[in-house]
C-alpha cells in the first residue's frame, strides 16, 4: 500500500516505522530536513521536505498514486486543509487527520462529506482521557483495552498474594467462578512473556492479562488480588488538553485536583470547570503537596507534556504516601525503564495508544482493532470472519481448523451482544469478532490474509 | 562496524558475481574456443570463496550503519577488481602478469576502458564478451543491483547505494523503497542497453559484436572487442548510434524514470542539469569540428564532422569510444577534449568525471562570489532550476573538487616519479580518474608500456574516480577506524 504521511514528529514517526517494516511504500513529508535526514537514515522511506497541504508539495510526494494519507503534522489546520486538498485534487481514497482543538472536535458536521472530508479522525488527547478514565474506573488495573466497542474487555492487573486464584492454576479460574467466562490471554513474570497454558500457576507479583466480557472484568480482578477500594479524591498534575479534559469527565464522580503552573491557564481553567479545586504551582513542589493532603489522594496523575517532570513528580507523590500514581511518558525509552521500576504504578505512552488507535484504521482486510500489551512483547488483534464456509478460511470452521499463524492464539469470540471464549470445538460464524493474541508483530500480515475473503465473495 | 554482518554481505556479494562468469563458459562452448577452463575454474574458486565468507556469519543479522555501507562498498569493489582479473590470469595464451590482469578487471569494473591487452581481434569471444559484461556490471553499479535482488539488504540497502551512488545528492530514491528504486533503475538500463544492442545490429553489426558494444555503450565504458574501437567499422550509422546512446546514458537515470512514468518529455526540458550537459557536448563538439576542418587537418567536412562531433561525446561523456587516433590532432583539441571529461556526465548516470551537476554549481558558486563584489550587501542564493540549493551541498562540492584536485596532483606526480613524461602522466591520470579510457602521448592506444607501479597507481585512480573520492579516502580517515 502506498501511504502518504504528514508531520514527522513522534506519532508521524512511530507510524512510518511500524508500516515500513511491514512492506508499505511510505513517504514522509515534513519541513524540518534535519529531522527527516535522520529518519531516512533509519528507514526505508521517501521523505519530501515542504509545507505539508500544499499542493505541489503533495503532489511531488506522489499523492497522486497514493491509497491513503495521515496527516499528524502539529498544526490542526494543516491537517484538515491537506485532507480537503487530498480529495479535491488528487482524490485519495482515505483520509485520516488528527485534530487536537476541542473547539474543532465539537462540531462533528465540520467534517462529514461537504465540509472536510476527513474520513478518519483522531484526537490524542480524547483517546488518552478515556485511557486514563479507564484505568481510574478499575482500580488496581495497569491497562484496560476495549473490543467489539467495548462489549469485550482486555485487563491487565498485577496478582497479589490474598487474591483467591493466585497459587492455583490457570484452569481452576473456571471453578471459582461458576457462571463467569473469562480467558487469561498473557502473563508477564519478571518482564518474560509467559504463554498461559491451562496447568501454569499464577504467582504473585505476576502481571496477569485477561480477556472477559464488560460486565465480569471487576468479578475476575478479585480473584487475582484483593480488590482496591474504588477511587475518590484523585490530583491531576497538569492542566493542559489532556488534564482539562479529564478533570471535565472525572469531576462529576470524584473529588478532583488540578495542578496547573501556568496562572493564566490555571484561571482559565478554574472558570471552565466547575466542581474541581484548580490549584496554582508546581507539581514538583513538597510543601503544596502536602498541604493538598497528598497522601489522602487515591490517584495521583501527572499529566504535563514534560517527561522528566512527569517522571520525578510521581515518584515524589509516590514517597509522600498517595495510593497510585501515573505518569504520562512520551518517549519509549522512559516507558520501557518506568514498566520495570516498582515507583510508578502507570506508565501512560500516548504515542503506543495513538498509535494503536491509527494502525486500527490502517490495517487492510478485517482487521479491527490492533493493541499493543505492556513492551509490546505481544498484539491484540480483534477481526472480523466475512463471507460463508466457501470463500472464508475461517467461518464455519471450528477454532482447532482454523491455520493460525505461528505463536497465534484465539482467545475469545464477540457474536451480537454476547462474549464467548473460545474453546478447541467453537464453530466461527459469519461476522463473529474474534479476538486474537500474537506474540510476534510481523505475522500480523499473516492474520490479516487470513481474515481476507476470497474474490468471488460479493 | 558489525564485521559478521560486512562479511556476510561480502559473502553474498561475491556469489552473486561469480554468476557473471557462467554466460562466458556458454559463449565459449558455443564457438568451441579453449578458454572454457580458465573461466569455469575461476567460477568455481569466486562461488567456493563467496560460500566460505557467509556461511559461519549467515545468521547474523544486524543493521547496517553509514560506516558498515562505506566498508562494505570499498571492500566489494577491491575484491572484485581482484576477483575479476582471474579468468585473465588462468587463461594462459595471453601471458600476462598479475598487474596487468588486475589492472583489465579493475578498468572494466569502474567503467573506464584503458587496456593493456593488444590483438583483441583475435583473443576468443569468451574473453571479449567478460570484459564487456565488466564494463555492463560495474556501469550501474553490481552492488545496486544486488540491493534489487536481495531482499534482505532492505535498510542497510540506502547506507550501501549511497555510498556508490554517484552525484552530489545522494539521498534522492525514486520511489519509497530502496529495493524498488534499485529495481527501477536496472529495469531502465536493461531496457536501454536492449535497445542499443538492436540498433547496432541493424546498423550493421554481428549479434555478438552488437551485445558486446551495447554493453559497453550503455555502461559509458569505452571496452571494444576490436583493437581500433569503432573505428573497425568505418560506418557513420554506427557512430551515430554510439553517439546517441552515449548521450542518453550520461543523463541522470532518474530523469528517465520520470519521463517513462509520466510518459512525457517534459522532466528532460525542464532539467537545469540536462541542459548544461547538452550543451556542453555541443559547445565542445562544435569548436573541434571547425577546428578539424578549419586548419584541413580532416580531408573533408564530411569526416571533420564524423570525427568531430564522435569524439567530442564520446570523449565527453567519458566512454572513450575512438574511430581514429585523436590523439595525433593538434595538442588543442586533444587538450580540450580531455578537459571536457572532467565535466563527463549528469550525476545518477553511468557517466564518470566530476558529473555536470558539480560543475554547474561550481559555476554558479564562482558567480556569486562575483555578485558579492559588486553588491556586498545583497543576499544571493544559489538556484537549479528554480530551486534553491542548500549551502551545505555547496560546500560538500567544493570540498569534492579540492579533493579531486589534490588526489589528481598526487597520482600524476606519482606517474612522473616513475618515469612518465608529463603529456602521459597527465592524460593517464585525467582517463583513469574521469573512467574516461584512452589517454595521450605513451597511452593513447593503450596502458601496456607503463611498468607495475603506474598500473596499480593508476588501479586506484580508476576506483578513485568510480567510488568519487570520498567513500574511498574515508577509509584513510583514522576517526573512520575508531569504535
Amino acid at each position: 500500500m502506498h501511504i502518504l504521511i504528514l508531520g514527522a514528529g513522534q506519532v508521524g514517526s512511530t507510524v512510518a516505522a511500524n508500516l515500513a517494516s511491514e512492506a508499505n511504500d511510505i513517504t514522509l513529508i515534513d519541513n524540518r530536513p534535519n529531522v527527516l535526514d535522520e529518519l531516512r537514515d533509519r528507514l526505508d522511506i521517501r521523505t519530501v521536505v515542504g509545507q505539508a497541504s500544499h499542493p505541489d508539495v503533495l503532489a511531488s510526494a506522489g499523492l497522486g498514486d497514493a491509497d491513503m494519507l495521515i496527516a499528524v503534522t502539529n498544526s490542526d489546520e494543516t491537517n484538515m486543509v491537506a485532507c480537503q486538498v487530498a480529495h479535491t485534487l488528487f482524490h485519495t481514497p482515505t483520509k485520516i487527520a488528527r485534530v487536537r482543538s476541542p473547539e474543532y472536535l465539537a462540531y462533528q458536521n465540520l467534517f462529514s462529506g461537504d465540509a472536510f472530508p476527513v474520513d478518519v479522525l483522531i484526537s490524542p488527547e480524547q483517546i488518552i482521557s478515556q485511557y486514563v478514565q479507564r484505568l481510574i474506573e478499575y482500580p488496581g488495573a495497569l491497562q484496560v483495552l476495549d473490543f467489539a466497542n467495548g462489549r469485550a474487555q482486555l485487563v491487565g492487573v498485577k496478582a497479589y498474594y490474598g487474591g483467591p486464584l493466585v497459587g492455583h492454576e490457570i484452569r481452576t479460574l473456571h471453578d471459582h467462578m461458576p457462571g463467569t467466562d473469562a480467558r487469561v490471554a498473557a502473563i508477564y513474570r519478571r518482564g518474560h512473556a509467559i504463554i498461559p497454558e491451562g496447568n501454569r500457576v499464577i504467582e504473585a507479583d505476576d502481571e496477569v492479562f485477561f480477556i472477559a466480557a464488560r460486565k465480569d472484568i471487576r468479578k475476575v480482578m478479585s480473584e487475582l488480588r484483593k480488590l482496591d477500594k474504588p477511587f475518590h479524591r484523585i490530583m491531576l498534575a497538569g492542566g493542559g488538553n489532556i488534564g482539562k479534559r479529564l478533570a471535565e469527565a472525572l469531576e462529576q464522580k470524584y473529588q478532583v485536583k488540578v495542578l496547573e503552573r501556568n496562572p493564566s491557564r490555571a484561571r482559565m481553567l478554574s472558570q471552565q470547570l466547575n466542581k474541581c479545586i484548580v490549584l496554582l504551582g508546581d507539581s514538583a513542589d513538597e510543601d503544596l503537596l502536602l498541604e493538598e493532603n497528598i497522601d489522602q489522594m487515591d490517584v495521583f496523575c501527572a499529566i504535563t507534556n514534560d517527561d522528566e517532570a512527569n517522571i520525578l513528580s510521581s515518584m515524589l507523590a509516590k514517597r509522600l504516601g498517595a495510593r497510585k500514581v501515573m505518569a504520562l511518558i512520551n518517549r519509549p525509552a522512559y516507558v520501557d525503564l518506568i514498566e520495570n521500576e516498582e515507583t510508578i504504578d502507570v506508565a501512560i505512552s500516548p504515542q503506543t495508544i495513538t498509535i494503536g488507535v491509527l494502525l486500527t484504521h490502517v490495517r487492510r482486510g478485517d482487521v479491527v482493532a490492533v493493541h499493543s500489551l505492556r513492551r509490546g512483547a505481544a498484539e491484540a488483534i480483534e477481526a472480523v470472519a466475512h463471507g460463508d464456509a466457501r470463500t472464508s478460511h475461517v467461518v464455519g470452521r471450528s477454532v482447532e481448523e482454523i491455520h493460525l499463524p505461528q505463536g497465534a492464539t484465539i482467545s475469545a469470540i464477540v457474536r451480537g451482544d454476547e462474549v464467548l471464549m473460545a474453546h478447541h470445538d467453537t464453530r466461527i460464524e459469519a461476522d463473529d469478532h474474534l479476538i486474537m493474541f500474537l506474540l510476534d508483530r510481523r505475522r500480523i500480515a499473516d492474520v490479516e490474509k487470513l481474515f481476507q475473503v476470497s474474490v468471488t465473495f460479493m | 562496524m558489525h564485521q559478521g554482518a560486512i562479511l556476510r554481505i561480502i559473502g553474498l556479494l561475491l556469489m552473486l558475481f561469480s554468476i557473471a562468469l557462467l554466460p562466458p563458459i556458454l559463449i565459449n562452448l558455443a564457438y568451441g574456443e579453449d578458454a572454457g577452463q580458465a573461466f569455469l575454474f575461476s567460477y568455481v574458486l569466486l562461488l567456493c570463496a563467496g560460500f566460505v565468507l557467509w556461511l559461519p556469519v549467515r545468521r547474523i543479522d544486524s543493521d547496517l550503519r553509514l560506516r558498515d555501507g562505506f566498508m562494505i562498498v570499498v571492500m566489494f569493489w577491491t575484491v572484485l577488481g581482484l576477483a575479476g582479473a582471474l579468468p585473465f590470469l588462468f587463461y594462459e595464451p595471453l601471458k600476462i602478469q598479475p598487474a596487468d590482469a588486475v589492472f583489465e578487471s579493475v578498468s572494466g569494473l569502474t567503467t573506464t576502458g584503458a587496456t593493456v591487452l593488444i590483438g583483441l581481434d583475435d583473443l576468443p569471444h569468451s574473453i571479449l564478451l567478460y570484459r564487456q559484461e565488466l564494463q555492463w556490471l560495474g556501469g550501474m553499479g553490481i552492488i545496486v543491483l544486488a540491493v534489487a535482488v536481495m531482499p534482505m539488504l532492505g535498510v542497510g540497502g540506502m547506507q550501501l547505494y549511497r555510498a556508490e551512488a554517484p552525484g552530489p545528492v545522494k539521498d534522492a530514491k525514486l520511489t519509497p523503497r530502496i529495493a524498488e528504486t534499485a529495481k527501477a533503475l536496472w529495469y531502465i538500463y536493461l531496457g536501454l542497453t536492449l535497445a542499443c544492442c538492436i540498433a547496432y545490429w541493424l546498423g550493421g553489426m554481428t549479434l555478438f559484436d552488437a551485445i558486446a558494444h551495447s554493453f559497453s555503450t550503455i555502461a559509458i565504458g569505452g571496452f571494444s572487442t576490436h583493437d581500433a574501437s569503432l573505428g573497425y567499422y568505418e560506418s557513420a550509422a554506427i557512430e551515430t548510434i554510439a553517439i546517441v546512446f552515449m548521450f542518453l546514458g550520461g543523463v541522470n537515470f532518474a530523469l528517465h524514470f520520470a519521463s517513462w512514468r509520466s510518459l512525457s518529455l517534459w522532466h528532460y526540458v525542464r532539467d537545469a542539469e540536462l541542459k548544461m550537459y547538452a550543451a556542453v557536448l555541443l559547445f565542445v563538439s562544435a569548436l573541434s569540428l571547425a577546428f578539424l576542418h578549419l586548419n584541413r587537418i580532416s580531408p573533408d567536412l564530411e569526416t571533420a564532422v564524423r570525427h568531430g562531433i564522435f569524439h567530442a561525446v564520446s570523449i565527453g561523456t567519458t566512454a572513450g569510444f575512438v574511430t581514429t587516433d585523436y590523439s595525433a590532432w593538434p595538442a588543442f583539441v586533444s587538450v580540450m577534449l580531455l578537459f571536457a571529461s572532467f565535466v563527463g556526465g549528469c550525476a545518477g548516470s553511468t557517466g564518470g568525471g566530476l558529473k555536470v551537476i558539480r560543475v554547474l554549481l561550481l559555476f554558479k558558486q564562482g558567480q556569486r562570489e562575483l555578485l558579492r563584489l559588486i553588491h556586498p550587501s545583497a543576499q544571493v542564493v544559489v538556484k537549479l532550476g528554480r530551486q534553491p540549493v542548500s549551502d551545505s551541498v555547496i560546500d560538500a562540492v567544493w570540498g569534492f573538487f579540492a579533493a579531486y584536485v589534490a588526489c589528481f596532483v598526487i597520482i600524476m606526480l606519482l606517474l612522473m616519479m616513475d618515469g612518465l613524461d608529463q603529456i602521459t602522466a597527465f592524460s593517464a591520470v585525467a582517463a583513469t580518474m574521469n573512467n574516461l579510457g584512452p589517454g595521450l602521448g605513451e597511452v593513447s592506444a593503450n596502458y601496456a608500456a607503463l611498468d607495475d607501479f603506474s598500473k596499480w597507481t593508476l588501479c586506484f585512480s580508476m576506483l578513485l574516480g568510480r567510488l568519487e573520492i570520498f567513500t574511498l579516502l574515508v577509509m584513510f580517515m583514522p576517526a573512520f577506524w575508531r569504535k
